[in-house]
């Protein structure tokens, strides 16, 4: 997507074709010759697993809406079904389900890859912020899909999750009943969130566009952190990238398959295959995994609107990251300190899962407390702070240098301890 | 012997498993035992049972489903619903398949209303393999009222609809383990787990029966199996252990229906997948041959053929 296309067809209708439209240049420029940095290692292979998990829950999506009634008095049914009637409906069901986890899984891989090897940093700001827009519209879209099968969790859920507008001052009661389109969770939810939960998918998609778009600008990132300098430091996209990306899609796909076919209910909660009830309160009302840590968050605070400012605030942070982060240093593998805070990071966020999806009783209270503080102290303190302080490695000259080493580059051996920390970022 | 065995395996794994939250738990005090050892004492955890429908290659036993089948329809029945159940169902396979002519003649033991005719007059008629089960009660208060106010939950998804935390980190084990079966061994546990006495020092309120399993131990379902209550044609045990793993079985099929064609359509869905891998990592690996010697060329492993060459 940058660059004039060098592609001219061989074939005089396609020439013909792409003298009108260059679209099969724009495929071949940003698909097949596009060069990217060539140390990426595995955890670059994320973004593509993440474009097919989008198909797969569109495609899935669409022929389950084909079966699915959004209707209060029907929804359960229309979902059984699905289930028992429909020709592979259970398969398209545990699919879409399971994909939805999936999708969380690669996207929370992906955005911890951007945060370690530091992906937002100047020129990729914009294409990181995308990113983060992307991840709300999928939370925003995960979250209505959860509430279509109409099951006891569903309708929870749905309850205690849009109640959090009602913290808004003045106007939250108000926002509420709108977003309702009634006195409750009912019908008029389940319709709309219906409606929402099909558009949405194809405003990711466009989103998804404009963030290849901006990636395709600079380029990639890679796991030194240092900028291609020259022609050697890359691989065309064809052959080396889609085969490297294949393989890890492929690999996926059995960690998926195995959720869909022999444990399709593991990641669910059971409560759901009770049909909404407005009257019976589930004894203990939990969000899908994928939220627990943000849930902790809400809960960990005793204000209510403290509660969602820190829901919503603990995302909208991160897309400060850019200018949070005040060291020049891309890659955590130079910056030692930063780098165990990181983990501990990564450690605290899992750890406000677990808190998140257990009741909020004795010293779960403190922990959730303990965590959460801790989310905020390193985003807003101790990445600001350790880019003054923190002494990085010293990098090397050149991604080329980083993978063969100094010696191929004529460059001098001062070079070999930086080369070391960086070598496990060769393909593997 | 086998409960025995798996409860030894339970405890081994949660032994296990509670030695995790100091590797996962570096950020928090919270620790997995805290959490599970007051519900733990409270109600215990169902016994694991074996069942034939456990594991990557479980399936059903037809045979059980059939035996489940008969209990479910001669006494669950008459309180529970299953709505999203049609007799046809009871022919499809990997159900308790019984055969076209039986379902049949079993739909038209039971009296459908349908309707309107030309009339507009609604109508019973014999049950057909594409009526859905009928349901024991008009409606929810006709369920209440003659239930001492309690209602028989509809047992279409009731399996899948029961479950309870095993504590701790337990869940970390189970995707290796694929234990899937929380609802039918909660189902058989409850089944066996009246105790009337109840212990020493618990009241139970009136109309209520004490069960060891149920959160609250005050259950409005009075037992409802005993021995000899059904009469199963094939010389199984007609005991409330048999009675009760049968119907267990036959509700997990009826919340689960596709669990065999699931379970089969997986192990060939894996296996394409693993294959598929393997082969695109040695492609994978040839075309990447090379590509780390000096020059940034592709060296002599690499696929000749493939085009465009990698830029110099």
């Amino acid at each position: 997507m940058s660059g004039a296309s060098t592609y001219v067809p061989k074939n005089p209708v396609l020439r013909w074709f792409e003298s009108r439209l260059p679209i099969v240049g724009l495929v071949h420029s940003s698909f097949v010759v596009f060069p990217n940095p060539r140390n990426l290692n595995y955890f670059w292979t994320f973004g593509g697993i993440l474009a097919f998990m989008l198909v797969c829950q569109i495609v899935t999506g669409v022929v389950l809406a084909m079966h699915y009634t959004p209707e209060a008095t029907l929804a359960f049914a229309s979902v059984e079904h699905i289930m028992r009637d429909v020709n592979y409906g259970w398969m398209l069901r545990y699919i879409h389900a399971n994909g939805a986890s999936m999708f969380f899984i690669a996207v929370y891989i992906h955005i911890a890859r951007g945060m370690y090897y530091g992906s937002y940093k100047a020129p990729r700001e914009v294409l990181w912020i995308l990113g983060l827009i992307i991840f709300l519209l999928m939370m925003a879209t995960a979250f209505m899909g959860y509430v279509l099968p109409w099951g006891q969790m569903s309708f929870w859920g749905a309850k205690v999750i849009t109640s959090l507008f009602s913290a808004i001052p003045v106007v939250g009661d108000s926002i509420t009943i709108w977003l309702w389109g009634g006195y409750s969770v009912g019908n008029a939810t389940l319709n709309r969130f219906f409606s929402l939960h099909y558009l949405m998918p194809f405003m990711i998609a466009g989103v998804v566009g404009l963030h290849i778009w901006a990636l395709h600008v600079p380029g990639s990132n890679n796991p030194v952190g240092v900028e291609v300098k020259s022609k050697k430091d890359t691989l065309p996209f064809h052959p080396y990238f889609t085969v490297k990306d294949g393989l890890a899609l492929s690999c996926f796909m059995v960690f998926f398959a195995y959720f869909v076919f022999f444990i399709p209910n593991y990641l669910g909660h059971s409560d759901n295959y009770i049909e909404a009830n407005p009257l019976v309160t589930p004894a203990h009302i939990v969000p899908e995994w994928y939220f627990l840590p943000y849930y902790a968050m809400l809960r960990a605070v005793p204000s209510k609107l403290g509660g969602v400012c820190a829901l919503f605030g603990s995302i909208l942070l991160l897309a400060f990251m850019p200018w949070l982060d005040t060291s020049r240093i891309r890659s955590s593998n130079f910056r030692p300190v930063y780098r165990v805070f990181l983990f501990i990071f990564f450690a605290d966020v899992i750890c406000l899962g677990y808190v998140g999806s257990q009741e909020p009783i004795g010293l779960f209270i403190p922990a959730s407390e303990i965590l959460t503080a801790w989310y905020f102290i390193h985003l807003l303190i101790i990445t600001p702070a350790l880019g003054f302080f923190e002494t990085p490695r010293q990098l090397p000259a050149s991604i080329t240098e980083a993978v063969l080493g100094p010696r191929a580059v004529g460059g001098s051996g001062a070079f070999a301890a930086a080369r070391t920390a960086a070598s496990p970022s060769v393909d593997g | 012997m086998t409960t025995r065995v798996s409860s030894f395996a339970r405890r081994a794994a949660l032994a296990l498993a509670a030695a995790l939250p100091l590797a996962l738990a570096a950020g928090g005090p919270a620790s997995a035992q805290d959490a599970a050892e007051p519900a733990a004492a409270e109600t215990p955890l169902p016994p694991m049972e074996s069942w034939a429908f456990s594991g990557p290659f479980g399936v059903y036993d037809t045979a059980q489903l059939q035996r489940g089948y008969q209990v479910y329809r001669q006494v669950c029945s008459n309180c529970h619903s299953a709505k999203f159940m049609s007799f046809r169902n009871l022919a499809e396979p990997g159900g308790p398949e019984f055969s076209d002519s039986q379902v049949k003649a079993l739909a038209a033991t039971f009296k459908v209303q349908d309707g309107p005719d030309d009339s507009g007059n609604m109508y019973d008629r014999p049950g057909r393999p594409s009526d859905p089960f009928p349901s024991p009660f008009a409606n929810e208060q006709a369920a209440r009222a003659a239930n001492g106010g309690a209602l028989p939950p509809d047992m279409s998804t009731l399996a899948k609809a029961r479950s309870y935390e095993r504590g701790g980190l337990w869940f970390l084990l189970e995707p290796f383990s694929q234990y899937q079966n929380e609802g039918p061994d909660y189902i058989h546990a409850l089944l066996n787990g009246y105790k009337d006495p109840p212990p020493a020092g618990v009241k139970v309120p009136d109309g209520k029966y004490y069960n060891t399993y149920f959160p609250g131990h005050a259950i409005s379902m009075p037992p409802p199996l005993s021995d000899g209550l059904v009469d199963y044609g094939d010389g199984s045990p007609k005991t409330v252990g048999q009675y009760s793993k049968d119907v267990a079985a036959y509700l997990q099929w009826m919340a689960e229906p596709k669990l065999d064609q699931r379970k089969q359509t997986g192990f060939k869905a894996v296996i394409f997948l693993a294959i598929f891998s393997a082969l695109l990592f040695l492609i994978k690996r040839r075309i990447w041959a090379g590509v780390k010697d000096a020059s940034g060329t592709a060296g002599a492993g690499a696929m000749p053929t493939m085009e465009p060459k990698p830029r110099v």
